[in-house]
């Protein structure tokens, strides 16, 4: 996406609140998490450790990371209780 | 009204101006020949004069950081340093200037290390060229009174918001008392504005400051401030405007002295320059057609008075007050020659650089320069002499 110079902000200034949001920064992980579903507890520690903010709750409960933001860390696996989280590589389908 | 006459040193007639623009923050770090500055304004909000929130930093890069968050927040913001802890504080000069800061800085230009020196010359401004402050020099306790005051409306309009640095020489101007008129505080609150950033932080209208960007966006926003900062010239010339009806001093981007018919001109910055009017006068005595040209503002580069001040003499000589290592030229020398040498048949420049360290330069040796620098420039060798360096 490019920005004429005339349609910056200034000073660089980012006066849209939460605009984060609109640089999509999943392209950027190597392993990705898969969610053991049996093992999960439900806890959400996985949630609060997150440094992206990217994993979300879901209508039953469990919590999983939004694939378009996740940066492939590592940090939920390394927290999880449970151990119900495993980093898989990222491949070609 | 015209206030009374008054002796005042320079530094303490910045810190009197920082006090009648009713500053709400100063930030700063002690480093002499600037600390009379800043213990002058320590004072004056310990006793209650001024009304601002002193914030005793740990160190210039610390102070500069400081102001940045104060004048993020609306707070109109003074700070002063030199040499070295202009140097420390480098990094965040940049910053200041592409966040769109209107701090308002003193300098009172010292010599950078090594071997140490708390004396004056340019070398601390010379390092700063390209951070993207506006740039005023003054030479004596007037001017420095007047363009302190100056600098908060260059800074903080809201066609400008670019942080103001007002260099005055290091103990030749610092440590000097020299007699000026001050203005009184109706003057001076009918001529500044209060401060209003249009962005300030407000968790009722958040925004981030200090972004990050990638290289698909970083040459625009370059761009970006470059444009806007050459624009300022507008605003420092209708301030100065502003400024000139106001108290019957005016100030132009080049001043110069004698220079209308001359033949020859000798070219600076600060506070050497009246030694310089008065190699001036002499030369014109003795029948030489000399004249004096100086930058009163420096950033953004003045280049059409420039040539206008300069494209009918012969020679232009520059005195540098700072080297550039490793260079045939001193570093105003070689942006005066890059900024003339597009007219054709315009003046030869030459340099010579001197006043390092507090090095006194006399009216002799300003009219041996003149002397001298015509010969250079006949026989177009570039080399960098240093008056009256030892051998």
């Amino acid at each position: 996406m490019t920005l004429s110079w005339r349609d910056f902000e200034i000073g660089c200034i980012v006066s849209q609140p939460g605009n984060a949001a609109e640089y999509k920064t999943g392209d950027w992980k190597a392993d990705r998490p898969i969610v053991n579903l049996d093992r999960c507890i439900k806890c959400g520690i996985c949630y609060m450790y997150c440094p992206e903010g990217c994993i979300q709750e879901n209508s039953k409960g469990y919590f999983m990371a939004n694939l378009y933001y996740c940066k492939g860390c590592g940090i939920c696996a390394t927290e999880c209780p449970t151990k119900a989280i495993s980093m898989v590589e990222e491949v070609e389908a | 009204m015209t206030l009374k006459r008054i002796g005042m040193e320079g530094s303490l007639a910045i810190a009197e101006a920082a006090r009648l623009a009713d500053v709400d923050v100063v930030a700063a770090y002690p480093i002499t020949p600037q600390t009379h500055i800043v213990e002058r304004l320590a004072e004056m909000v310990a006793t209650g004069e001024l009304n601002a929130e002193y914030v005793p930093v740990e160190s210039e890069h610390s102070a500069m950081s400081a102001c940045l968050g104060s004048s993020a927040v609306g707070a109109r913001t003074f700070t002063a340093t030199a040499g070295q802890g202009m140097e420390l504080m480098h990094e965040v000069l940049w910053i200041a200037s592409s966040m769109r800061l209107p701090i308002v800085m003193a300098v009172a230009n010292r010599a950078l290390s090594g071997p140490l020196s708390v004396w004056g010359d340019h070398s601390d401004v010379m390092a700063v060229r390209d951070v993207g402050w506006i740039q005023i020099f003054v030479e004596n306790a007037q001017q420095a009174f007047d363009n302190t005051l100056c600098a908060f409306r260059m800074a903080e309009h809201k066609d400008s918001l670019f942080p103001v640095m007002v260099h005055l020489d290091g103990f030749h101007l610092s440590h000097v008392v020299e007699a000026m008129y001050p203005l009184d505080q109706d003057q001076v609150n009918g001529f500044l504005p209060k401060y209003e950033h249009p962005f300030a932080l407000n968790p009722e209208k958040p925004v981030s400051m200090g972004a990050f960007a990638m290289p698909a966006y970083y040459t625009e926003a370059k761009k970006a401030q470059d444009v806007a900062l050459k624009a300022t010239k507008k605003i420092i010339l209708q301030t100065w405007e502003e400024f000139g009806k106001l108290s019957g001093r005016y100030y132009s981007p080049i001043e110069t002295y004698r220079s209308e018919d001359a033949e020859v001109l000798l070219l600076m910055m600060g506070s050497f320059s009246e030694t310089a009017m008065l190699a001036v006068d002499e030369l014109r005595q003795e029948g030489k057609k000399a004249g004096l040209v100086r930058f009163r503002l420096w950033r953004p580069f003045p280049l059409e008075e420039l040539i206008q001040a300069t494209r009918n003499s012969r020679t232009v000589v520059v005195f540098d007050r700072s080297l550039s290592f490793g260079t045939h030229l001193g570093p105003v020398c070689t942006e005066v020659r890059a900024a003339l040498s597009t007219l054709k048949n315009g003046p030869e420049v030459v340099g010579f650089v001197g006043g390092l360290g507090g090095r006194d330069v006399t009216v002799a040796q300003f009219k041996d320069m003149v002397d001298k620098g015509e010969q250079t420039a006949k026989t177009g060798i570039d080399q960098i002499e240093i008056i009256g360096v030892c051998e």
